[in-house]
């Protein structure tokens, strides 16, 4: 057998080998993803939930919790030209609405410093401010209120 | 000739009754191509037609209430641009013609052009609409139906209270099938926006 067959046969089978494992390691790596699905694919159904009417707020759970949303945000736009949030709850306009103005814990910037007016970084209310949905807990708890707010 | 001395009816009746009948079939003709044409105007078709409105504010308004809900019952764009009545609606048409022009010189053919054009277009809506007491809401939710009993706990006190101080439907129903433009809300760094009295005009009352 001349060298130069020898190497092309040797190169060969190690193809063929790389071929034959490669199966495996891509097996290997196909991860489940927490969503449950390609990220690509079609977005999962979401439960058939329904939004709690509009109510009285909320009580809270633990202290420092962010008030929760007792009515309906869908459509609400809140972009960098109009903030619908703060159209009731502002303290300009929350005399006129009767929603609960904006803690005065958002008139601050991050190092602490007091605004004269509600600092940016508090913009995207739904971040924090979320309605609720008549769900059922994920998993079974036994989750107290805070002794102080019972 | 002696025709010229012939009154218009003699003329008819000289003509006979076939071109009686002839003159009204060609006013029915021309009558319905007339309207034929301008509800061809009317439609949601025709107005994205244009990549103007398709770029811009029917993009908006596909987020909202009005585009898609749970019953499927729309408002399409003339349903609150144009109005109903035959006289308004033509009077509204004929100023339209003015966006032919705009059409023409590229006035607002880009998202950056028309959200520089935003307010003063939004303004123009809103005065039309605070003018004619929001005839176009007010075609599909006559609020005198209105029954308070199943409306939300925030809708119900605001309409009533509204209504008594003798405000219109869009003195507070801005932006609710298109992006509003900047308003001035006193939130970080001052800009410049729609004042908030424009956004939630005083009562009548209130002003004097």
């Amino acid at each position: 057998m001349k060298k130069q067959t020898r190497n092309l046969v040797i190169a060969l089978v190690a193809a063929l080998g790389i071929g034959a494992a490669l199966p495996d390691v891509a097996e290997a790596q196909s991860v489940r993803s927490i969503r449950g699905a390609d990220v690509a694919d079609p977005e999962l159904a979401v439960g058939n939930y329904k939004l709690i009417p509009d109510q009285a707020p909320l009580p809270r759970d633990y202290v420092q919790q962010p008030p929760l949303v007792p009515h309906k945000v869908e459509g609400y736009e809140v972009s960098i030209n109009f903030n619908k949030c703060m159209d009731c709850h502002s303290w300009t306009r929350y005399r006129e609405t009767g929603a609960t103005k904006v803690s005065v814990t958002h008139f601050k910037d991050r190092e602490g410093t007091e605004l004269s007016n509600i600092s940016p970084r508090r913009y995207f209310c739904l971040q924090c401010h979320v309605p609720q949905t008549d769900a059922r807990p994920l998993v079974e708890n036994q989750f107290q209120r805070a002794q102080g707010l019972r | 000739m002696t025709d010229n001395n012939k009154s218009l009816m003699q003329r008819i009746r000289g003509a006979g009754w076939g071109a009686v009948v002839l003159l009204f079939a060609a006013g029915v003709v021309f009558w319905g191509g007339f309207n034929w044409a301008l509800e061809m105007t009317n439609t949601e078709k025709f107005c994205i037609s244009c990549h103007e409105m398709q770029e811009n504010v029917f993009k908006e308004y596909r987020n909202t209430i009005h585009y898609q809900n749970r019953t499927g019952v729309r408002a399409t764009c003339p349903d609150c641009h144009v109005p109903k009545e035959w006289g308004p609606k033509m009077i509204r048409k004929v100023k339209a013609s003015r966006e032919l022009y705009g059409k023409v010189m590229g006035t607002i053919d880009t998202p950056e052009k028309f959200n520089q054009e935003r307010l003063r277009l939004a303004e123009n809506e809103w005065r039309r609409m605070k003018a004619n007491n929001s005839q176009e809401c007010r075609n599909c939710h006559n609020y005198e139906y209105f029954d308070y009993s199943v409306q939300g706990r925030r809708s119900n006190q605001m309409h009533q209270a509204g209504f008594a101080e003798g405000k219109t439907c869009i003195d507070c129903h801005k932006g609710i099938a298109h992006s509003l433009p900047p308003v001035v809300q006193n939130i970080g760094a001052e800009r410049s926006g729609v004042a908030p009295e424009m956004l939630h005009p005083r009562p009548p009352a209130a002003q004097q």
